[in-house]
């Protein structure tokens, strides 16, 4: 079996494996296991040459995301090992739980490989379904409302991304034969021929439906709330990997329509969605006292500096725009590593009962600030790089658009470092959990700090083979 | 094939039907009358997938009518039937604008979607973008169930409405791969979240999905 399918169908038989293990504690370790598999899948994927194979490609723009996922994935499982126990699952949940988050895995690597629009499509779905019933896990109120919200918005968006895929599919269809249909290279290799109109309406759609996952104001409301009341290490994941598939198939279908000289401009749309959404998020960052939703609004601000600068386009911009999702996804789920923690010890997951964590608990304080200064865009790690990179580029091509962005930037921040405050540093607050034992209480912080460090590593000395790549990616997008 | 020929007529009277269908679960005021004219709808659907089939020569399209006929148009009804029943639900729908403006705006949509359609896809076959204005118009219908309707139960139906515009859609764009793949993908989500509305049962919650009855449980406080 090729390397493509490999990755997708490891961590799906993990799944129907991890479904039959009852006991937290092998529970937990295999699913370890089977995440340090992927991500030895992951790596040889990324030293073999680019292919298509099938439904699958792997390229310049897939390869540095499935890398970063499989990574996330690795150091989640190990982050869940160690906090499970004090979510307090009976076995059912155990084996749901375990289930669902390697179905999810095995659809995010099918998402991110997908050639075939369909199959990304499949993917999507396949990954959306799981993450509702790991939010849903806990059977509380809360629990069930954000599922809820979770499910039918974002049921919603991706079916709005079938009906885009149908009419690209339609715009395409005199060009292509049965076999290739659908696929995005073959797409690709005709979209400058196609019927404009028909590609404008597909974009609408695709924008619109991948944009719902992606967290894109105004179909956004979901995010919050799913990464407030989900077990903590889910928060990472959807954060993390989750964006990163929607955000990566509306480049696909950008990459598509941009091709085309007489279609509609792609990039002003993915300009608006990602300023409106970097504003938005910045001021409702100010009124937040749950701590996850905070950080869930955080991510939107993300995706939205992330789909400004590929609306921008051009090598630079869309070079800005790819580190900085890479740099979102290691970074933020640190975050969630360390607030996830200090809410469990804390007992309480609002801003306000989550104090001094410095004083406290110095390795988890210490991670955790460091990990809100990255997600602020403090040196020295990736998303520094990636916000001077997009503001330099935006300041020569459209000045008065970076104004705004910068703007919606420095609120963002000024509200991140006032919440940093408050929870590193600030009169400390009592514990209301039991410390974990040792070794958990160092796999817990453990992914926290390997983030940091990786995402630090990354900005001071990329890689020349990565920056090769990305610099490869950035051309695909457009 | 175009107008006055059998193929053509026989596909868009079906899919006509189904947008008429799409009205009716706009106007009706009792929760069981709403299911009952999904069920219509979804065995119109699987009509018209079958049409299709036999007149592209696709045989796998009669999977997906068959698909089709089983979920949509006997199965979920029964489902929802059934949910209404052992939760209790309120057996009157909740609106949020009345029907007659609900009405008109349907209408509205129908006709943006025509606007919209028509002139967008002059490069297609006749057949697939009359289609493809018809599939749209029961996407957005579905869209503005869900809008409209308080009950969660009326939205979930809306979704899957909005989802019989997509599979009209697809079945409408001869040659179209993984037809049936999708088809059934997608009504894999819908049975899911048919599913999640017995997974999650919690009758206040579905009684009333106000934006009110939302706030108390986001952790925000007041």
């Amino acid at each position: 079996m090729p390397l493509q399918w490999l990755i997708v169908f490891l961590p799906w038989l993990g799944a129907a494996a991890l479904a039959a293990v009852p006991d937290l504690r092998r529970a937990t370790f295999a699913n370890i296991g089977v995440s340090a598999l992927s991500f030895l899948l992951a790596i040889a994927l990324v030293a073999m040459p680019f292919e298509q194979h099938g439904w699958t490609r792997t390229d310049a723009l897939n390869l540095p995301f499935i890398l970063v996922a499989a990574f996330v994935g690795l150091t989640t499982a190990v982050f869940s090992a160690a906090t499970l126990e004090a979510e307090g699952f009976d076995h059912w949940r155990v084996r749901a739980y375990h289930a669902a988050f390697q179905t999810f895995m095995g659809a995010q690597f099918l998402a991110l490989l997908a050639d075939n629009l369909g199959v990304m499509w499949v993917a999507v779905e396949i990954a959306t379904l799981a993450t509702v019933s790991m939010v849903a896990v806990h059977r509380t109120p809360a629990a069930f409302e954000a599922a809820w919200k979770f499910f039918i918005l974002c049921g919603v968006g991706i079916a709005l991304a079938l009906f885009g895929t149908i009419v690209l599919y339609l715009a395409a269809q005199p060009l292509l034969n049965e076999e290739t249909g659908l696929s995005w290279a073959a797409l690709m290799a005709v979209a400058a021929r196609c019927d404009p109109g028909t590609l404008n309406l597909a974009f609408a759609f695709l924008l619109l439906g991948y944009g719902t996952k992606a967290g894109l104001v105004p179909l956004h409301s979901w995010l919050p709330d799913a990464h407030a009341e989900g077990p903590v290490p889910i928060s990472a994941v959807l954060s993390g990997l989750l964006l990163n598939a929607a955000m990566l198939a509306v480049l696909r279908a950008k990459a598509i329509v941009g091709s085309h000289p007489d279609a509609v401009a792609p990039g002003p749309f993915l300009l608006a969605l990602g300023l409106a959404s970097v504003l938005l998020a910045a001021l409702s960052l100010w009124r937040r006292r749950d701590a996850r939703r905070f950080f869930g609004w955080s991510s939107i601000e993300h995706m939205g500096i992330a789909a400004f600068a590929f609306g921008l386009g051009g090598a630079a911009a869309n070079l800005a725009g790819l580190i900085h999702l890479l740099g979102h996804s290691l970074v933020k789920s640190a975050v969630f590593f360390g607030v996830g923690r200090a809410a469990q010890a804390k007992g309480s997951q609002k801003i306000a009962d989550i104090g001094g964590l410095v004083a406290t608990h110095p390795a988890l304080g210490w991670g955790l600030a460091l990990a809100i200064a990255g997600i602020a865009g403090l040196p020295p790690f990736l998303l520094f790089a990636s916000e001077i990179r997009l503001l330099t580029a935006a300041a020569g091509q459209a000045p008065w658009l970076a104004l705004a962005l910068a703007l919606g930037m420095v609120a963002a921040f000024a509200a991140l470092i006032t919440v940093l405050q408050a929870l590193c540093f600030g009169p400390p607050t009592p514990d209301a959990a039991r410390a974990l034992d040792g070794w958990r209480e160092a796999a817990a912080a453990a992914p926290l700090w390997l983030h940091l460090a990786v995402a630090a590593i990354l900005a001071l000395a990329m890689p020349a083979g990565l920056a090769a790549m990305l610099a490869d990616a950035a051309r695909v997008v457009g | 094939m175009s107008f006055g020929q059998l193929p053509y007529d026989v596909a868009h009277l079906l899919a006509g039907a189904v947008l008429l269908m799409s009205f009716v679960l706009l106007y009706q005021r009792r929760i069981g009358a709403v299911i009952s004219a999904f069920a219509t709808q979804g065995t119109l659907l699987a009509l018209a997938a079958a049409w299709q089939g036999h007149i592209q020569g696709a045989p796998g399209l009669y999977v997906t009518a068959l698909l089709a006929f089983v979920a949509k148009g006997v199965l979920i009804p029964i489902a929802l039937h059934a949910i209404v029943r052992r939760l209790d639900l309120h057996r009157t729908v909740e609106t949020a604008l009345g029907i007659g403006p609900s009405l008109v705006a349907g209408v509205a949509l129908v006709a943006l979607s025509i606007l919209v359609v028509l002139p967008a896809t002059e490069g297609a076959r006749a057949l697939a973008r009359e289609d493809l204005a018809i599939a749209l118009s029961v996407v957005l219908l579905g869209m503005l169930m869900m809008i409209t309707r308080r009950n969660a139960l009326s939205q979930v139906i809306g979704l899957l409405s909005l989802e019989n515009g997509l599979i009209l859609a697809a079945i409408g764009v001869a040659g179209m791969p993984l037809v049936v793949e999708l088809s059934t993908a997608a009504l894999v989500l819908m049975v899911a979240v048919v599913a999640g509305v017995f997974a999650f049962q919690i009758r206040e919650r579905f009684d009333t999905l106000d934006t009110g009855s939302l706030e108390e449980h986001r952790g925000e406080g007041r």
